[in-house]
């Protein structure tokens, strides 16, 4: 058995999640998709674009900041990563703050491209690593983006799964709720439910998530570590200590 | 070029009358912080402060020097030095108002702006929260294939835009590289004010491989040169950001008397400069 990080197992998964797609983009301030992205683009050979928004190696963009969203809106971009200071069991996500707005008791930056990105790319990964019940809400204080439409409004897009440092969620556009899909090795499905707040469903046997594969490991600590170190220095440093 | 284009800062700030419309961008574009430390030294106030889509140290800064009214914004924050201190406690106490936004609607009413069209329809929002909160925006059913109802928002027009480049020419065209953010804001604002770390005298229209990459100086009102103008924030790939004063920022700032001292001894030290 091969000793690995839990930072390496969700690089694993997410590199897993994002199978088949042309362009994968990755928005500010999130180094564990951007290592997740350039895995999966090693191991489509090539036939993979990843955008990292901050980086100057790996960003095709020459229009602006207006560029992502364009594209997006043209069905360019097939996956894309949002988080959120609450989520609730219907996929909507609060990247506004706590409490009573706009006098929040507890005040997040703000919703970025949420409110439209989340309508737009098809596969969009929530990732969130703290796994609580004061993050996995009934209901969230805003909506900065919604995790389900009415049938006339287009969205092509919306929540693909959700990746915690607990487990793995798909999400069912129809019945507009999360299925636990894995439960990450060490953890349980008790746990989980001790520490989601919204309801979920749940197979009678929900598989442990597939650790990372010798090779899957050998690309973080090689050549992924050195290409995410151009935009998150810092987050490399920690994987090589993995 | 107009003769009074290239201005000292002082000069510069003191064209940003109080209850300014002011679009500023993002941290990675090039933030005329320099600039900014004169404008609080002027004590403007009443400022409409339209971020490009977000901002962080220069919009927490105005706030806490109080010289910001309303902030129209997709996010504030200070990235890997945490929550924007100033900003999250004018929000707690009501002195500042907030119109939350995302950010591809900052980049589609600016692009409006610039096209003198009363409005424009964007994609998303419906069933948001932002939307709900924001009563100067409406949805309205596609006229053409009806049946899709879809969100319009007003066009914005700036009365001024500030950002900070590497470089300008004597004539008052301003290199602003593959940051197009800094060419819709100023072609939707009214005046656009630009400090640059040095004016050339070479004529960069004239130079094939930049041209493209130049605001022309048919929209710039004032250039004004600021070594290290974006300090303590990183400009471009030029220089970094300056992480020691930026963590101590973050942490002075979470109490408005360490605010304060912070300030002050900023702005002696732009006086000293001046």
């Amino acid at each position: 058995m091969i000793d690995y990080s839990a930072t390496e197992l969700l690089v694993a998964v997410i590199a897993r999640l994002l199978h088949g797609c042309r362009h994968v983009a990755v928005g500010a301030a999130s180094p564990i998709p951007g290592a997740g992205a350039l895995l999966a683009r090693s191991l489509s050979g090539g036939e993979m674009r990843v955008t990292v928004l901050g980086s100057l190696k790996n960003n095709f963009f020459t229009s602006g900041g207006v560029e992502l969203f364009d594209l997006a809106a043209e069905g360019r971009i097939d996956a894309f990563f949002l988080g959120g200071g609450q989520i609730d069991g219907q996929g909507n996500i609060n990247l506004v703050g706590t409490g009573a707005y706009p006098a929040s008791s507890v005040r997040w930056p703000g919703s970025f491209g949420s409110a439209y990105l989340y309508f737009l790319v098809p596969r969009v990964i929530l990732f969130r690593e703290e796994h609580t019940r004061r993050v996995m809400v009934p209901k969230v204080d805003f909506v900065s983006a919604p995790g389900v439409s009415e049938a006339s409004v287009h969205r092509p897009g919306g929540p693909h799964a959700l990746l915690t440092s607990l487990g793995l969620f798909s999400f069912d556009r129809d019945r507009r709720r999360f299925r636990l899909q894995s439960v990450h090795p060490g953890h349980s499905v008790d746990e989980i439910r001790d520490n989601t707040a919204f309801d979920f469903d749940c197979p009678a046997d929900v598989p442990v998530t597939r650790p990372p594969e010798p090779g899957l490991l050998a690309a973080i600590r090689g050549e992924i570590r050195h290409e995410i170190a151009e935009t998150y220095p810092r987050f490399a440093a920690r994987l090589a200590g993995a | 070029m107009n003769a009074n284009q290239i201005v000292p800062l002082q000069a510069l700030a003191a064209a940003v009358p109080d209850g300014a419309l002011l679009a500023v961008p993002k941290d990675s574009s090039g933030v005329a912080m320099a600039a900014t430390r004169a404008l609080v030294r002027r004590r403007v106030r009443g400022l409409h402060l339209l971020c490009v889509p977000t901002s962080g140290l220069q919009a927490d800064l105005l706030i806490g020097a109080e010289a910001v009214a309303t902030i129209e914004t997709s996010a504030v924050t200070l990235g890997e030095f945490g929550a924007a201190p100033r900003f999250t406690a004018a929000l707690r106490d009501g002195s500042l108002r907030i119109l939350d936004s995302t950010c591809p609607a900052v980049y589609a009413a600016l692009q409006a702006g610039e096209k003198g069209i009363p409005f424009i329809p964007l994609r998303g929002l419906i069933g948001s929260d932002v939307l709900r909160h924001r009563h100067d925006w409406k949805v309205l059913d596609n006229p053409f294939p009806p049946g899709d109802p879809i969100a319009v928002l007003p066009a914005i027009r700036p009365d001024l835009a500030l950002f900070h480049a590497p470089l300008a020419d004597r004539f008052g065209n301003v290199f602003v590289g593959r940051n197009r953010d800094l060419i819709t804001m100023a072609h939707a604002a009214k005046h656009t004010l630009v400090t640059v770390e040095e004016i050339t005298d070479d004529d960069l229209l004239q130079d094939a491989a930049r041209a493209g990459a130049v605001l022309p100086s048919l929209y710039v009102t004032h250039v004004a040169v600021a070594r290290r103008g974006a300090w303590p924030l990183a400009l471009w790939d030029l220089y970094p950001d300056d992480e020691a004063t930026l963590a101590r920022y973050a942490d002075a700032a979470r109490s408005s008397d360490g605010f304060a001292q912070l300030l002050e001894e900023w702005l002696d030290a732009a006086r000293a400069v001046a």
